[in-house]
């Protein structure tokens, strides 16, 4: 068990990462602070995926002198997969950010729970 | 010659994404009303394609695979499509259509000059994204237009733009992102243990995995953290914080489509996964069915009890929906077959009806001066006769009483119950006490809106005068009807779409 753990650091290390992004996610009031811990939270899963998906020793298939056997490359679905979230996560960025924007320029601040207490003062 | 027109019956599936995608994509660049005539091109166009992959797949008895770009299996990416998911792509394309035409009205006067454009760019992208998740036999795919149906479903909520939506499309996100965080984190896990993303590949895997006895506890993990994603994004119990908001103030289209298709859609996709990925009875072995289960239970008391607290109308049919998801998970926790056939019986029967009081109750506030208190609405019902009636319809429906869609789907639960023995008495009880919740809170707002008032104060309004609305509404409640006087056919279907889905 102990021994799998250390084998396995990188993954483990990208698990920690996660959780420290999702507790930022939920827990922070500020918005700024919410969407680090989001990006933190994606940014892990890429690299549980880039530790997953390498063996040392190979490399990336690209094709440079001949096609040499399977065993010298490394699986490229996985970079794949890093890519497509990479883009799915920026543009959530782009989004949450945006949102915040609209939200400071009503309410002059970037706290979630004081923008719901004036919310709730204005009554809607 | 009948054999071509079947092999090209079978690329209709991909083309109604393809032509909800590319229309919302053109449709960002026309003026509004071209816009809506668009998306009503292609909702009408969808519901045709739909209904004739139905007739086929009804027709051949089974389920076909259709390849994408011809790469074939473990490489390529693939739609199956079999009879329940284009009985329900169907039936999402009808709903959406209803609550666009709904809500027309509404969106006019809520969303600003220029804007109301984007609204429809950002339904098609909603129904590309449904369609997707109904019919993808891929993974990552799936998670992909998980993404693509967040994203426009925050747009939905803030179209209508005022502090009460941004925040609450900004308390959607955040949550929504957790559960597709966890969904992602799931399906790297998967594709590590098993090294596929396509869901019959992956099965196989598991089912090998499973047999050698290997790597259990990550395998529970896996199935843990994908079902906790799916359920926090579709607002099971202690997840629904940032629902009633959502609901609540958004305009009422998208509150419609919200509550009834977005949610339904992570949904399906669990029922996929549960089906097509992990393999029935490696997800019931699992124990995670259990802790299902018992949220479903929390949530069909707890949703309720907060419905009944609440004094703002659309909030209190937005909290009704966490008791309804409740019901579904409750369903899908009984780890039986019936269990299955009810949960998907009452996603349709929920569908029907939730959007049906969202479209009615705007009715009923439009007439008490735009106000959505208790107080405001009595007698509204006189007021706006159509309006006063369908509500009626979807409160009874929603109790359980007979002739109603509701009704088969509590009649359902039960019989499924029956049919367990360690899970009959609590799912028994808490049906009990929930369906009294319920009866509270729907049968005294009716009571509400009959009660007669003096004249005079707020306007009366004649079912001419906005005859679409009432259209929509009468087809809602014809369809919510005939859907509990004829549940048998459907019940059929459902079963033997769910005996092949796997």
């Amino acid at each position: 068990m102990g021994a799998n753990l250390f084998n396995n650091y990188g993954e483990a290390v990208a698990m920690i990462l996660f959780v420290i992004g999702c507790g930022n996610l939920m827990l922070q009031s500020n918005l700024i602070k919410k969407i680090i811990g989001l990006n933190i939270m994606d940014t892990a899963v890429y690299l549980f995926l880039a530790e997953k998906g390498y063996i040392s020793g190979r490399v990336a298939p690209i094709v440079v002198d001949g096609i040499q056997s399977v065993e010298a490359y490394i699986n490229p679905v996985p970079s794949g997969l890093v890519l497509t979230g990479i883009v799915v996560s920026v543009s959530v960025s782009a989004l949450m950010l945006s949102l915040t924007i609209r939200l400071y320029q009503r309410y002059h601040t970037l706290d979630l729970d004081e923008i719901s207490l004036q919310l709730k003062k204005e009554g809607l | 010659m009948q054999g071509q027109i079947e092999s090209f019956v079978q690329n209709f599936p991909c083309f109604s994404i393809m032509l909800c995608m590319f229309a919302g994509i053109i449709s960002s660049a026309f003026k509004e009303k071209i816009a809506r005539l668009l998306n009503i091109i292609v909702l009408v166009l969808n519901i045709g394609l739909s209904a004739a992959v139905l007739l086929y797949t009804v027709g051949t008895g089974e389920s076909y695979v259709y390849v994408m770009g011809r790469f074939p299996a473990p490489w390529g990416n693939e739609l199956r499509v079999g009879m329940l998911e284009t009985g329900l792509a169907l039936f999402f394309c009808v709903i959406m259509l209803f609550c666009l035409l709904g809500g027309r009205h509404k969106l006019v006067q809520e969303v600003e000059e220029g804007k109301q454009g984007l609204y429809y760019v950002l339904a098609d992208l909603m129904l590309s994204s449904l369609l997707a998740l109904i019919y993808t036999n891929d993974l990552f795919t799936a998670y992909v237009f998980v993404e693509i149906n967040t994203i426009s479903a925050c747009g939905l909520i803030m179209i209508r733009q005022n502090g009460r939506t941004i925040e609450a499309a900004v308390r959607y996100m955040i949550m929504s992102l957790l559960g597709s965080g966890l969904f992602l984190v799931g399906i790297c896990m998967l594709y590590d243990l098993t090294g596929h993303l396509l869901m019959s590949n992956i099965k196989i895997e598991i089912a090998r995995i499973v047999a050698e006895g290997a790597y259990h506890p990550p395998l529970l993990v896996t199935i843990a953290i994908i079902s906790v994603g799916l359920a926090i994004k579709s607002a099971l119990f202690p997840f629904h914080a940032w629902l009633p908001d959502a609901y609540g103030y958004s305009t009422v289209s998208s509150a419609a489509i919200l509550s009834s298709l977005v949610s339904k859609g992570y949904i399906f996709l669990l029922f996929k996964i549960i089906y097509r990925v992990i393999g029935f009875e490696v997800f019931h072995d699992s124990k995670i069915v259990d802790i299902l289960f018992l949220f479903g239970l929390m949530g069909m008391v707890f949703g309720s009890l907060s419905a009944i607290k609440e004094n703002d109308i659309r909030r209190m049919i937005a909290f009704s929906s966490v008791a309804q998801v409740g019901y579904i998970y409750m369903g899908i926790g009984m780890g039986t077959q019936a269990g299955m056939v009810a949960s998907v019986f009452h996603v349709i029967s929920h569908v029907a009806t939730k959007s049906l009081l969202f479209i009615s109750a705007i009715g009923l506030t439009d007439v008490s001066g735009g106000s959505r208190k208790f107080i405001e609405l009595t007698g509204s019902g006189y007021r706006n006769k159509c309006a006063g009636v369908a509500f009626s319809v979807g409160s009874l429906s929603m109790v359980g009483v007979p002739m109603f869609s509701g009704f088969i789907s509590k009649l359902l639960f039960s019989q499924a119950a029956v049919q367990n023995d360690g899970k009959m008495l609590p799912t028994l009880i808490v049906l009990g006490i929930s369906t009294i919740l319920n009866a509270i809170y729907f049968m005294k707002t009716v009571i509400r809106i009959y009660t007669p008032v003096e004249e005079g104060e707020y306007p009366t309004v004649q079912w001419q005068d906005n005859k679409i609305y009432t259209a929509v509404l009468i087809c809602f409640v014809v369809l919510n009807i005939l859907l509990g006087v004829c549940s048998q056919p459907i019940v059929d279907l459902i079963e033997s779409g769910l005996n092949i889905f796997a």
